[in-house]
């Protein structure tokens, strides 16, 4: 702070009291009309807080899911999003990884281009080719699979070049030591390499669960069967449940536990979240 | 680009690239060529034939009146989102950065909303939103403000673009922030110095130097904001009502699997790849420059 001034001070404070209010009330009416039952959610205004509807609400959800949704069991679905977000990480970093290792440390022909080609990929998310890309999965025959649901997710650009930028900063003494000490180029990557980008893994894993848990579109057009939903693209399922009423303390649950992983993940993992957002931009 | 010092093999950097290369012709060269391709046909509703028409596709899209106006649509939604987002995590940047007393708490509940899925952002406030129970509304409506935007397709808009621009808040913030914290303390000192009170030392030293970063933040948000919202708007609005929401992204989709117009929704894709490929460019042009200050 470079003077003293109070005034300024109590607007400081409140314009962040004011944001964190608008940041956090929709949440707040979520978790409110969670907890109630679906009497009080039919008439306006609704409660603003807390009912005592909370366990029934959500054990039916977890165990029993809803007749309108197709039955599948909320719980069944956070498992197939846990599923699909971890095979998403941990397949984008291992796929990155070796990829960046090889376009930075190897000289080969055509090494460029498949650095181009990775590029492209940038360029082409699956929302702007959503026939073609489905049609691929068909002939495929990856409909309902977690591999069709991860696999087709697995490219990084953005990962790939995190890690050629920080491979670019280390030493090249590290290099010519293990190659005096006659480590081979997997030696060298095993044991040199992937320990010294511990905390780059880390904070990466971060934000491609997150990216992997809240997939939408992807999961939507590769499940048809119940069995496979994931839960974001399940809510869309509840809301549009045709001509029965939406069933909003059910749907606002869901919400709540499509929430809480990847909230958790932030919050108990900041400091990491923090840098590997920041600096996966650069 | 790449070291000075490199590894000797004859296969092995070949396999090392080969799964990501694999994936990626798959599933990203493959399916772009064919989208490519088709936009050149027009095929039969049932898949047995097609017929080489050129340009024939665009031309009809561009003289379609509901394309023009998911065109602008998007370009309302859009910059809606970008102002909105940029101006409260800007302002909520600046803010945090002023206090010292809890300032991580202050970081903290701002962040958290960068985990929320889109979809699920737009379904909570299409819950505070919904014209007979939602909190907004009945609170609208003791203002004397009628609010339903399932017939309304200008507040069905608004909504979906507050509902992009919330979610996208805690992200903006991350970067603001950063922004500021590299700024040079002593400038702000040297101007309090020269009795610039905090108003002119915002505008005069701390905006412009933030300019690399909002220009940033600016095809970021737009990139979101074009292409990364169509979950937020198929889970709550689905285009509706009257194509009032439906944008670029949604209208590919819709053609696509709902209308079943194989050649038009593969002229859309054209039209998005090359929005993407442009944008991407002009991020990473800025980028270079940015390394070369």
């Amino acid at each position: 702070m470079i003077e003293n001034r109070p005034w300024l001070n109590v607007i400081t404070h409140a314009g962040l009291l004011l944001g964190v209010f608008f940041l956090c009330f929709p949440v707040w009416m979520a978790l409110v009309a969670s907890t109630h039952g679906p009497e009080a959610l039919s008439r306006s205004p609704i409660p603003l807080w807390f009912g005592d509807r909370g366990w029934e609400n959500y054990s039916q959800l977890l165990a029993g899911g809803l007749p309108e949704a197709g039955g599948v069991p909320v719980g069944m679905m956070m498992l197939n999003s846990l599923i699909m977000a971890l095979l998403i990480a941990v397949g984008k970093i291992a796929v990155s990884i070796i990829a960046a290792y090889a376009i930075v440390y190897f000289r080969f022909p055509f090494r460029m281009g498949f650095f181009w080609m990775i590029f492209i990929t940038l360029m082409l998310p699956v929302e702007v080719r959503i026939l073609p890309t489905y049609d691929v999965i068909v002939r495929l025959d990856m409909l309902n699979s977690y591999t069709g649901l991860s696999l087709p997710l697995v490219a990084s650009a953005t990962a790939t070049f995190l890690f050629r930028q920080f491979f670019l900063t280390i030493p090249d003494e590290l290099v010519e030591a293990a190659r005096i000490d006659r480590a081979g180029p997997m030696r060298f990557f095993m044991d040199i390499l992937v320990p010294l980008s511990r905390t780059n893994i880390a904070a990466l894993f971060i934000i491609l669960f997150i990216f992997g848990w809240n997939q939408y579109l992807w999961p939507l057009l590769v499940t048809t069967e119940e069995r496979y939903y994931t839960i974001v693209m399940g809510i869309q399922r509840m809301t549009n449940s045709g001509e029965a009423l939406p069933v909003w303390h059910y749907i606002m649950g869901t919400a709540v536990l499509a929430m809480i992983p990847p909230v958790l993940v932030v919050l108990s993992m900041q400091k990491l979240f923090v840098k590997g957002l920041v600096e996966q931009e650069k | 680009m790449q070291k000075r010092v490199t590894f000797r093999h004859r296969w092995l950097p070949y396999a090392l690239v080969a799964p990501q290369i694999v994936v990626t012709l798959i599933f990203f060269i493959w399916p772009a060529y064919q989208a490519l391709e088709t936009s050149f046909y027009i095929e039969d509703a049932f898949g047995f034939s097609r017929e080489w028409v050129g340009l024939e596709n665009f031309r009809a899209l561009f003289a379609d009146a509901t394309y023009m106006a998911s065109f602008s649509t998007t370009i309302v939604f859009g910059l809606g989102v970008t102002a909105l987002s940029m101006s409260i995590s800007l302002a909520l940047a600046v803010a945090a950065n002023r206090v010292i007393r809890s300032a991580l708490a202050y970081q903290t509940s701002i962040i958290w909303p960068y985990a929320v899925a889109p979809a699920v952002a737009g379904v909570l406030w299409h819950f505070m939103m919904n014209p007979s129970l939602g909190i907004f509304a009945y609170w609208l409506e003791g203002l004397g403000y009628e609010w339903n935007h399932y017939v309304n397709g200008d507040q069905a808009l608004l909504m979906v673009t507050v509902a992009a621009a919330w979610k996208q808040i805690s992200y903006n913030f991350l970067f603001f922030l950063a922004g500021l914290q590299s700024i040079p303390k002593s400038l702000i000192e040297a101007a309090a110095i020269d009795r610039a009170g905090p108003v002119r030392r915002f505008w005069s030293i701390v905006f412009p130097l933030l300019s690399p970063t909002t220009f940033f933040l600016l095809v970021v948000n737009l990139v979101y904001a074009f292409f990364d919202t169509f979950s937020l708007i198929h889970a709550t609005t689905n285009g509706g009502p009257a194509n009032a929401t439906s944008i670029l992204v949604y209208k590919v989709y819709n053609t696509g699997f709902v209308g079943q117009d194989y050649g038009g929704s593969a002229a859309q894709s054209v039209i998005l790849m090359l929005m993407v490929a442009a944008m991407t460019v002009v991020q990473f042009r800025y980028v270079e420059r940015r390394v070369n200050y």
